[in-house]
């Protein structure tokens, strides 16, 4: 008996799986899950975060509904994977925000955004939140750069904080023991792992989203929103060591490096979630985590809302809408990283997580 | 048949089904099976794929209820669908690839008798024989002995039909096998166990009630793979007698004279090892341990069908033959449904699938070849 519901269906499910083995060469899940002869909460919420979610195991198996088995992997440990989240979450008083996530979200982004706009309306007077500013320093007559740097500085570092203890208390409860450090080389094999989104393969001939056809394109759209989301953040940083070390401040010509960076990063984080948008729109409802919805998309429109509000800044920059996108994108910025750690984004970092310890258990393996 | 399986194998891959790279635990078998990638079930989805991309049309959720056939030569197919009911369908071959008759239990009984009725059936409960039945009724030539089956002890919680493969044990070599009355029947270690695999289900069809005990101690549980239904225990044999509802002291009996025969040696469950017993019959002449570090455990197992052999007569070319020899015209057969051809007694592993894909290549060929002309 375990925890919660779901997991007890989980371990069923294992329990079946660990039987069959069918599906030992479609992902990680099966052979970490051949490591084990009984599970713990522990155990299947690794398992659960390993999982990428590419539907083959369902569309391969014997055991799928109308069997009496009714064996659905995916959608069973997308839903513990969600739980997980939830369990995870530092602080603890702040874990019923994965209960109603969309919601959440929606709220924070958009307190944030409004946030922006009225300070930046009630802090300048209308000519300049109206006025056409160009050339370096632009941005900061509406927000100086001190403020600016002050207050996403606080928020990132808070962000990461919460994301470090949350991953603490996964790492534990998966079973390794703190301070026991993960080797490089399978913190390199987990980089790659994730880079190229190795296990959002259906096993080699590729993903099932709407139906039993292996069609689903969400890899390449991850590819774009997850580069395109790196791309922006080298942006910035690019942007800060000019500023800090060169004196050098935005805007910066088109031509530059951070505008380079953030355009093309930009339309991958446009381009991206519109794609995964449009898939999980047509993903089949049994392999749909239907309560998350919210969270799921969410996170989908956040990034979106980034991406778009970032670019139509760098368009109008020269012209009078800058200082209410100015608000807008910067309000955007702030919203995706205070609540980092409390939607969707953190399966990145899990899933990360989980691929260092599946690489450690395999060399583990191959060692023994 | 062996000329062409060879071809088979990257001829399946041509049409997208894919192997698995290797697989790890499966009890001595992965160095000498091939499994397909995600099952057979992987394997249809990915043929069916191809096939529809070729222009084949697929009727699913389609039974055919009844066969036109004159004179050995068909003509059209009834056939009962949920939407569309029943409509004719004609053509000018037809390759008949509907399984055995194993899920046909009143069928089996005709053979068996009462103990049929504790069978378990491994796969679909759809395989009922009816087209078989429909093609000797209307004068095709049978072969095969309708006793005859792959059969294979199973887990005796498994459901009536479609348990597949997950309900399967491979812990007898591990331990002893006991009847209901408490007594082994048969030596657990007669050859490594993919070669005996398939004679324990009629070694348990035989004994009576069809039930079987495979009855091991804690020292071996992490030798075969993890079981879907957990093994039932007990902290002494008396307990364990108790739950399996057995005679106490018949197994009592049982394991100690059976302990008692075991001769020393040094285990190697991936050869024919020297650990064997002396003065008892049936003898162990491998792998044989004593049962004697509790919670002593126990599997229930019964006969799992997996196919039966009785089937319609082929020539190579996998068409059909008719009472008195002469060959359809246009009826082909391919898979379980004549099996009996190549199968007699016995079986050898993974020869299921190869009949299947060879013959239905085969059948297809020559079924395309009659339609051309
Ligand atoms: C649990 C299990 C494990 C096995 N393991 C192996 C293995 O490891 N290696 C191996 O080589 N073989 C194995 N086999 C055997 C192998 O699966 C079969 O031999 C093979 O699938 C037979 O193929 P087939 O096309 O002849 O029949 P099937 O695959 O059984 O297909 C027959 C089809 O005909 C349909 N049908 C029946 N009657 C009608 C009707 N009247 N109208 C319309 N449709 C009808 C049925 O619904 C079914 O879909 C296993 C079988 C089972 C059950
Ligand atoms: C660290 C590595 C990462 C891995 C291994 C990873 C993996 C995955 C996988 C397997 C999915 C599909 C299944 C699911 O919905 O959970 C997914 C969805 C998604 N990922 Fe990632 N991801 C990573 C990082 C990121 C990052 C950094 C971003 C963006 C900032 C991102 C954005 C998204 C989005 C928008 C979705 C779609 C959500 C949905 O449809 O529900 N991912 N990711
Ligand atoms: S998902 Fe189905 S086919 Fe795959 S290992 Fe599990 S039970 Fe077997
Ligand atoms: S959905 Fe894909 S990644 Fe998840 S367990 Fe199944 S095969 Fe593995």
């Amino acid at each position: 008996m375990h925890g919660t519901r779901i997991l007890d269906e989980a371990d069923r499910l294992m329990t079946v799986c660990n039987s069959c083995r069918y599906c030992e060469g479609l992902c990680a899940v099966f052979p970490a899950m051949e490591m084990r002869r009984a599970f713990s909460d522990g155990d299947l919420n690794y398992l659960a975060n390993l999982c990428h979610a590419c539907g083959a195991c369902y569309v391969d198996c014997q055991f799928s509904p109308p069997h009496e088995f009714n064996v659905n992997v995916p959608k069973t440990l997308a839903v513990a994977r969600a739980e997980s989240y939830a369990a995870y979450a530092w602080p603890r008083a702040l874990s019923g925000t994965f209960a109603r996530n969309g919601l959440v979200i929606s709220v924070i982004a958009a307190l944030s955004m409004a946030a922006f706009i009225l300070g930046f309306a009630a802090l300048n007077d209308r000519g300049v939140l109206f006025g056409v500013h160009t050339g370096p320093g632009a941005f900061y007559r509406l927000m100086p750069h001190n403020a600016m740097a002050a207050l996403f500085g606080a928020a990132f570092l808070y962000a990461i904080l919460a994301l470090v203890m949350s991953v603490r208390a996964f790492w534990r409860d998966i079973g390794e023991p703190i301070g026991g450090r993960a080797d490089g080389g399978s913190i390199f094999q987990a980089i790659r792992d994730a880079g190229e989104l190795r296990y959002l393969h259906g096993g080699g001939v590729g993903c099932y989203n709407e139906d039993d056809r292996p069609t689903d394109r969400r890899k390449l759209y991850h590819h774009l929103t997850f580069y395109g989301f790196l791309l922006c953040f080298a942006a910035t940083s690019v942007a800060t060591l000019y500023h800090y070390l060169l004196g050098r401040e935005a805007p910066y010509p088109l031509w530059d490096l951070p505008v380079l960076l953030g355009t093309l990063g930009g339309i991958g984080m446009i381009a991206g979630p519109v794609g995964l948008f449009v898939a999980k729109k047509q993903r089949a409802p049994e392999l749909l985590d239907e309560q998350r919805y919210g969270m799921d998309v969410g996170f989908i429109a956040m990034l979106f809302l980034t991406g778009a509000t970032g670019m139509a800044l760098l368009i109008l920059r020269e012209t009078a809408a800058m200082g209410p996108l100015l608000a807008l994108h910067l309000g955007a910025v702030f919203a995706l990283f205070i609540t980092m750690p409390y939607g969707k984004f953190v399966h990145g970092i899990y899933r990360f997580v989980a691929l260092v310890r599946y690489a450690q258990e395999r060399r583990g393996e191959a060692g023994s | 048949m062996i000329r062409e399986s060879k071809d088979i194998l990257n001829w399946i891959v041509e049409q997208g089904v894919r192997w698995q790279p290797s697989l790890g635990g499966t009890l001595s078998l992965g160095r000498t099976n091939s499994f397909f990638l995600g099952g057979g079930r992987a394997m249809l989805n990915a043929l069916y794929l191809t096939a529809e991309r070729l222009g084949v049309e697929v009727a699913y959720d389609a039974e055919v209820i009844d066969l036109v056939i004159e004179d050995g030569m068909f003509l059209a197919a009834r056939v009962k669908r949920p939407i569309n009911g029943e409509t004719e369908i004609r053509a000018t071959s037809l390759v008949a690839a509907a399984g055995g008759f194993e899920a046909n239990i009143e069928w089996l009984k005709e053979h068996w008798g009462d103990a049929a009725d504790n069978f378990l059936i491994r796969g679909t409960p759809y395989n009922r024989g009816s087209i078989l039945k429909m093609l000797l009724e209307r004068g095709v030539q049978e072969v095969g002995d309708p006793t005859q089956c792959h059969a294979v002890a199973i887990d005796a919680r498994a459901p009536k039909f479609d348990g597949g493969i997950i309900t399967r044990h491979d812990s007898v070599v591990f331990g002893i096998v006991v009847n209901k009355h408490a007594q082994r029947f048969y030596d657990e270690g007669e050859d490594i166990w993919p070669k005996r695999y398939a004679i324990w289900g009629r070694l348990v069809a035989a004994q009576p009630d069809q039930i079987a005990y495979i009855i091991f101690d804690s020292t071996v549980v992490t030798s075969f793979m993890p079981t879907l239904f957990p093994p039932i225990a007990g902290r002494t044999v008396t307990e364990l007698a108790g739950k399996l509802t057995l005679d106490p002291a018949a197994l009592e009996k049982t394991i100690a004279e059976f302990n008692a025969a075991v001769r020393p040696g040094k285990f190697d469950h991936t050869i024919l090892d020297d650990c064997r017993t002396e003065g008892i019959t049936p003898p162990k002449t491998h792998w044989a341990r004593r049962i004697e570090t509790p919670p002593y455990l126990a599997y229930p197992v019964r006969p799992g069908i997996t196919f039966t052999y009785l089937g319609t007569r082929v020539n190579k070319e996998a068409r059909m033959l008719m009472k008195g020899g002469k060959p359809s015209a246009n009826m082909f057969a391919a898979g379980e449904i004549m099996a009996g051809n190549v199968l007699g007694k016995g079986y050898a592993a993974g020869i299921g699938m190869t009949i299947g894909s060879v013959f239905g290549r085969i059948a297809g060929r020559e079924a395309a070849k009659h339609a051309r002309n």
